[in-house]
């Protein structure tokens, strides 16, 4: 729903990962503070069908408002998004999700390179993307667009990732402007509201 | 890539030459859309490109069948069909004719997994399932009930999961790489091009699925399309949508009651 009394993020930070990254998710989102000014939106490769386990799970490690996303739905700040199984999150505006059934890329739907892409378009130097542990190169090259538009791009360290393709990848291709581990993350994610200011 | 610009002219170009009206639908996914054949079909620039759409008909056809999104599968989302067969399907039992529309049915994958829960209920050869696309080429297929055999074992999964309790392989013939599903179920399906966006009500219906279609277009779009379908949908007839699709924001909620957890509503009158 387009809800334009409600307040859009000035900035969008978006996490992604496949193999080895919900164990990180996990640590992180309780000690978690979402600020107003920002969302953050996750996009992990999960198993097809569109049970909401992960959800429900996601649910009980954070404080913060969290909403599995569904079709036209509104952004806006403070909040935790998470993206669907087995469809492509785009960003339609600074207001709205959008999904999109089409082909897998990367072998991945969602593909985190598509959603990359697509807030890469939208939200320009006003978006930070992380990308974590993976066992495929699925949102190498969306992170390096992101670069590209000028957002802020971080990869987590590969000797502490579980699978160290993805980040991998990213940083062959230049993608990053910093290497963090998991416990350096967290604090940036925890400090970005004085950052943003 | 495209500049944003340059995708406006093309759509507009689209609609004032052949008719086709993209101008409401989701500009991401477009984009993304246009992008992807640009690069498939290797044109060297943007006004080859606006070029070709101009002059060349044919290859429109083919440009608004690659622009609209054609995946789909055999009894997709198998906990939807498991409740169309136990929540949906025993209720259209009583009627004595039951009339059912695909809208965006795509290369008819969802139209087959219909014809066979109504087989399974005994209530095929009284009920008649019209699927409509705005791509003539991808309904070609469906009319003679053939789809590629690489994909079957999923489909066979998926009906299983569904509650399909038959042998699933007894509904077609495998050939050369391709699966002929039986005539029974292809006689009772009616195919025809229709465009949710520009064409009108053509029947009334007791059940519509209109599955991962509403994802493409704007809420305004949304909002006259689900206009379109509550109008051609019988009291107390049943919406199916897509697993991520609501109506809950939409303009027709008010007359509808959501059956349970999965995207399935009736009308209350």
């Amino acid at each position: 729903m387009e809800e334009s009394n409600l307040k859009q993020p000035a900035k969008l930070i978006i996490i992604a990962g496949s193999a080895g990254s919900l164990t990180i998710l996990f640590e992180l989102l309780p000690l978690l503070e979402i600020q107003p000014g920002y969302s953050l939106l996750i996009v992990v490769h999960r198993k097809s069908d569109s049970d909401s386990t992960l959800f429900e799970i996601l649910k009980l490690k954070t404080n913060n408002p969290i909403i599995e996303i569904e079709d036209k739905q509104s952004l806006t700040e403070g909040m935790i998004y998470l993206a669907p199984a087995d469809y492509h999150l785009l960003i339609e505006n600074r207001n709205l999700f959008c999904l999109d059934f089409s082909e897998k890329v990367n072998f991945s739907r969602p593909s985190i390179d598509v959603t990359f892409e697509s807030a890469a378009r939208i939200f320009k130097k006003d978006t930070i993307g992380i990308l974590l542990s993976g066992a495929n190169e699925d949102g190498s090259q969306g992170l390096l667009t992101l670069k590209q538009y000028g957002g802020y791009t971080i990869v987590q360290a590969p000797h502490t990732a579980q699978v160290s393709v993805m980040p991998d990848a990213a940083i062959r291709l230049n993608a990053f402007d910093k290497i963090m581990t998991p416990a350096e993350i967290l604090d940036f994610l925890n400090t970005v509201q004085e950052k943003l200011g | 890539m495209v500049a944003e610009g340059d995708i406006d002219t093309l759509l507009d170009d689209i609609y004032r030459i052949h008719g086709y009206d993209f101008l409401n639908y989701s500009r991401s996914s477009l984009i993304r859309r246009i992008n992807r054949i640009y690069g498939m079909d290797k044109f060297p620039s943007f006004a080859e490109l606006r070029y070709k759409v101009q002059t060349d008909p044919e290859y429109v056809v083919k440009f608004v069948q690659e622009l609209t999104v054609n995946v789909t599968e055999m009894f997709r989302d198998p906990h939807f069909y498991h409740s169309l067969r136990n929540n949906v399907i025993p209720y259209l039992a009583s009627k004595p004719f039951i009339r059912i529309w695909h809208a965006g049915c795509s290369t008819g994958e969802e139209v087959f997994s219909v014809a066979i829960l109504l087989k399974e209920a005994g209530l095929l050869h009284k009920s008649l399932i019209y699927g409509t696309d705005i791509n003539a080429k991808v309904l070609e297929n469906i009319k003679k009930g053939v789809f590629p055999i690489n994909h079957l074992k999923q489909y066979s999964e998926n009906y299983i999961a569904s509650g399909g309790k038959e042998d699933f392989s007894n509904y077609y013939t495998a050939n050369y790489g391709q699966a002929k599903f039986k005539e029974e179920l292809s006689k009772k399906i009616i195919i025809s091009t229709h465009n949710l966006v520009s064409d009108g009500s053509f029947n009334e219906f007791d059940l519509i699925l209109c599955r991962n279609v509403l994802i493409y277009f704007n809420k305004e779009l949304q909002d006259c399309v689900l206009n379109l379908l509550d109008n051609s949908l019988a009291s107390l007839g049943y919406l199916a949508l897509g697993s991520k699709e609501t109506l809950k924001f939409s303009v027709i909620a008010p007359q509808y009651r959501q059956l349970n957890s999965e995207k399935i509503w009736r009308k209350a009158t």
